[in-house]
């Protein structure tokens, strides 16, 4: 099992694009950049298939030994156990998909060699966080991906919004990587390696205290990159970024890998509840936050952003309480039916000619009957309708959440039945009623509706056909809600399936019977359809109490005091000191010879009398 | 002090040394014409060969001897040469006065 190859092919396709494209032919680069994730994940199935029995006998792979120091000891690893593989097969998978998508998506955009070099780029560094066997490694991968995320967030540089997204994203990650940094030393203190192998097993003996320290800045870092609150700020913004980046970093892969991270980390959490507890309430309180707000954006591709904010914490949720194996369920589920609905609204998108704000679309459905079908798969799976996938995965997380506290249960419910309506809302708004936009509306080519296809069919059945927690079952019990007594496991689903329905119900009822219901809403709401259109302010807020005093302190402080007073001041006064005191010795520099040699003379003087003081030449 | 041959003492040859050397930079100091000031210079290297000469007869070694000779080249050369720089500032200047020859101050 050459393991290393699974990541190097994307590094190789990236090398390719990346230093050659700019001469080569689209084919050529379609070529290049799809093959080599294809073939990836043509890989990663061989490993699935022959790898043997990953739960009994994880793969190992040692390449080189990165830094030692003493004991400490830190090898490029890889590790391959069963949740490696979901996430492998997630990231190939859903990466190829998106890659032949994307294909026809920027086929007509300027930079194209650009983009696929970076999305190739982005493979690699994925990869390299999935099969880390140590932390170091998977921090690596980690921030390899923040630096891509950035870049295709920046794709469009000469949009000035483009590029401060990008920047905000990679800021915002700062503070989330600073504390996966602490937790890593702390980590090498404690345990005295990185390796997964030595400091997982190990966790049930250290102090409770030092492990909550670890967990919760590991959480840290999660919410950073997996854009929970109050961390998730970068996220709607990242959305200007081209759409197949938005699916693929920015709903399927990047933004789970704080989800998979924990659930690596799953022993030193376990052992550390007040750790867990805050975990699942930062999910919980981010699910809900986002989701009211996704109740009130207009622009298609910021709905769905919301809506992978409110899902993650979904998945923190169900991490959080426990259910480590239906957090990752979730996180598979999620990467179809998000990917597909990015993709369907790139469709969307592309059949409107750039139009991204929902008012100005609506009819789609006669134009674009394809997309309109797959989307509605997706709409389907998010909202939990019965046996799609997302059903499974959110009535899991419900589940072990009601086990754990049941009012985490009512609000996930309520969650779920906002997520159903704001993502059917924009459904109706996108594809009923009459065309509102400009131009004609046109369907896209297969090569785009052919990934959306399959990831249809994936939203469909994924959560039935995977059955991530059967496969976990071995590294993570099965948390179920009935354990602890209560209503029943059916009353449960029930009673969340009626939320989710209850939401598509009234969704079509506002947005398709009638239309007056939302505008009656939203005046009689008034001051809170401000605040949550204006997404709570939130950015406006993070802007007076940390941007504006950042830059006023470092213009008034480190600009004009620090710098210009004290830095400044030093050079200056040496240059000052300088010439005063050469305006003093230029007097010597009389031009009168003999003065000089009087110099000289005085000179000699002085020191045949100080070598005499001190006692002659021995 | 040890003696020396012809029954005159070291101090006379280091004290005529000294005497000599000062009349040198007085000279050479004081005044004005180039030409004086060359003599002075010379004046001062020959006092400076009387004390080599004179410690080399003491410690009965060589070296300082040798040294005198280099140094009776080196102001041979520098004769030569200050000369000829004498004679071409006269014939550019017209004057032999040192405080006029200042062209490089400012």
């Amino acid at each position: 099992m050459h393991l290393w190859l699974i990541p190097a092919l994307p590094f190789v396709g990236f090398l390719i694009n990346g230093v050659f494209g700019r001469k080569f032919p689209k084919t050529l680069i379609n070529l290049i950049a799809v093959a080599s994730v294809a073939l990836s994940f043509a890989l990663v199935m061989n490993v699935f298939l022959n790898g043997g029995d990953l739960a009994a006998k994880p793969l190992h792979a040692h390449y080189f030994t990165w830094m030692k120091s003493g004991a400490f000891q830190v090898g490029w690893n890889f590790t391959v156990d069963k949740l490696t593989m979901i996430m492998l097969l997630i990231v190939t998978g859903v990466g190829s998909l998106i890659h032949i998508y994307a294909t026809g998506y920027m086929a007509h955009e300027e930079g194209y060699y650009r983009f696929f070099a970076h999305l190739n780029l982005f493979m690699f560094f994925m990869l390299t966080l999935v099969l880390a066997g140590n932390y170091l490694l998977l921090f690596v991968g980690w921030e390899g991906v923040g630096l891509c995320s950035y870049l295709l967030i920046g794709f469009y540089f000469v949009k000035h919004s483009a590029t401060t997204a990008g920047n905000k994203a990679f800021i915002v990650n700062r503070i989330g990587d600073f504390g996966f940094s602490l937790a890593m030393f702390l980590i090498t203190i404690t345990f005295g390696s990185l390796d997964f192998g030595k400091v997982l097993p190990a966790a049930a003996g250290k102090p409770t205290a030092t492990l909550t320290a670890i967990a919760l800045l590991l959480l840290v870092g999660a919410c950073g990159k997996s854009a929970q609150f109050p961390l998730y700020v970068w996220l709607p913004d990242a959305m200007e970024g081209p759409t197949p980046v938005s699916a693929l970093i920015h709903a399927a892969t990047m933004v789970t890998a704080g989800v998979y991270m924990i659930t690596r980390s799953a022993p030193i959490f376990i052992h550390a509840p007040a750790a867990m507890e805050t975990v699942a309430m930062i999910g919980l309180f981010t699910a809900v936050f986002a989701a009211t707000i996704g109740l009130a954006q207009y622009d298609i591709k910021k709905v769905f952003a919301y809506s992978t904010v409110s899902q993650l914490g979904y998945m923190f949720l169900g991490v959080g309480v426990g259910a480590f194996s239906a957090g990752v369920w979730h996180l598979m589920t999620h990467a179809f039916f998000k990917a597909l609905l990015f993709l369907g609204a790139g469709s969307v998108i592309h059949a409107c000619h750039g139009e991204q704000d929902m008012r100005h679309m609506g009819g789609l459905k006669k134009y674009a009957p394809w997309t309109c079908l797959v989307l509605a798969c997706a709409s389907l799976a998010i909202s939990g309708f019965p046996f799609t996938s997302g059903f499974y995965s959110k009535d899991a997380i419900l589940g072990a959440a009601y086990a754990h506290a049941p009012w985490m249960y009512w609000v996930g419910v309520v969650t779920a039945g906002m997520t159903a309506f704001y993502v059917w809302r924009a459904f109706w708004m996108t594809f009923w009623g009459d065309y509102k936009g400009h131009g004609h509306p046109h369907e896209s080519d297969w090569v785009m509706l052919g990934p959306l296809v399959v990831l249809a069919v994936l939203s469909i059945v994924g959560g039935f056909v995977f059955n991530v927690p059967q496969i976990l079952s071995g590294m993570f019990p099965i948390k179920e809600a009935t354990d602890t007594g209560g209503p029943g496991e059916t009353v449960l689903t029930g009673i969340s399936v009626a939320f989710g329905l209850g939401g598509i119900l009234l969704s079509y009822l506002f947005y398709v019977v009638n239309k007056d219901i939302p505008e009656k809403i939203t005046s009689a709401l008034g001051g809170v359809y401000t605040l949550v259109y204006n997404k709570y302010f939130v950015d406006e807020a993070y802007d007076a109490a940390i941007v504006q005093p950042l830059v006023q302190g470092s213009e008034t402080v480190l600009w004009k005091v620090a710098d210009a007073g004290i830095i400044d001041g030093i050079v200056n006064g040496a240059g000052t000191q300088s010439q005063g005191i050469g305006s003093v010795l230029r007097l010597l520099q009389s031009g009168n010879i003999r003065s000089y040699a009087t110099w000289v003379l005085i000179g000699a003087v002085v020191l045949i009398v100080a070598m005499s003081a001190a006692g002659g030449v021995r | 002090m040890p003696p020396i041959p012809n029954g005159v003492p070291m101090s006379f040859y280091l004290g005529l040394s000294a005497i000599l050397f000062v009349i040198g930079v007085a000279g050479f100091v004081f005044r004005r014409n180039i030409i004086t000031v060359f003599m002075c210079i010379e004046l001062m290297l020959n006092a400076v060969n009387l004390s080599f000469v004179t410690f080399a007869n003491y410690h009965k070694q060589v070296s300082g001897h040798i040294f005198t000779f280099f140094v009776m080249v080196v102001a041979a050369a520098e004769a030569a040469v200050g000369l000829a720089i004498i004679l071409t500032v006269f014939k550019n200047r017209s004057t032999l006065n040192i405080d006029e020859v200042d062209s490089l101050k400012n």
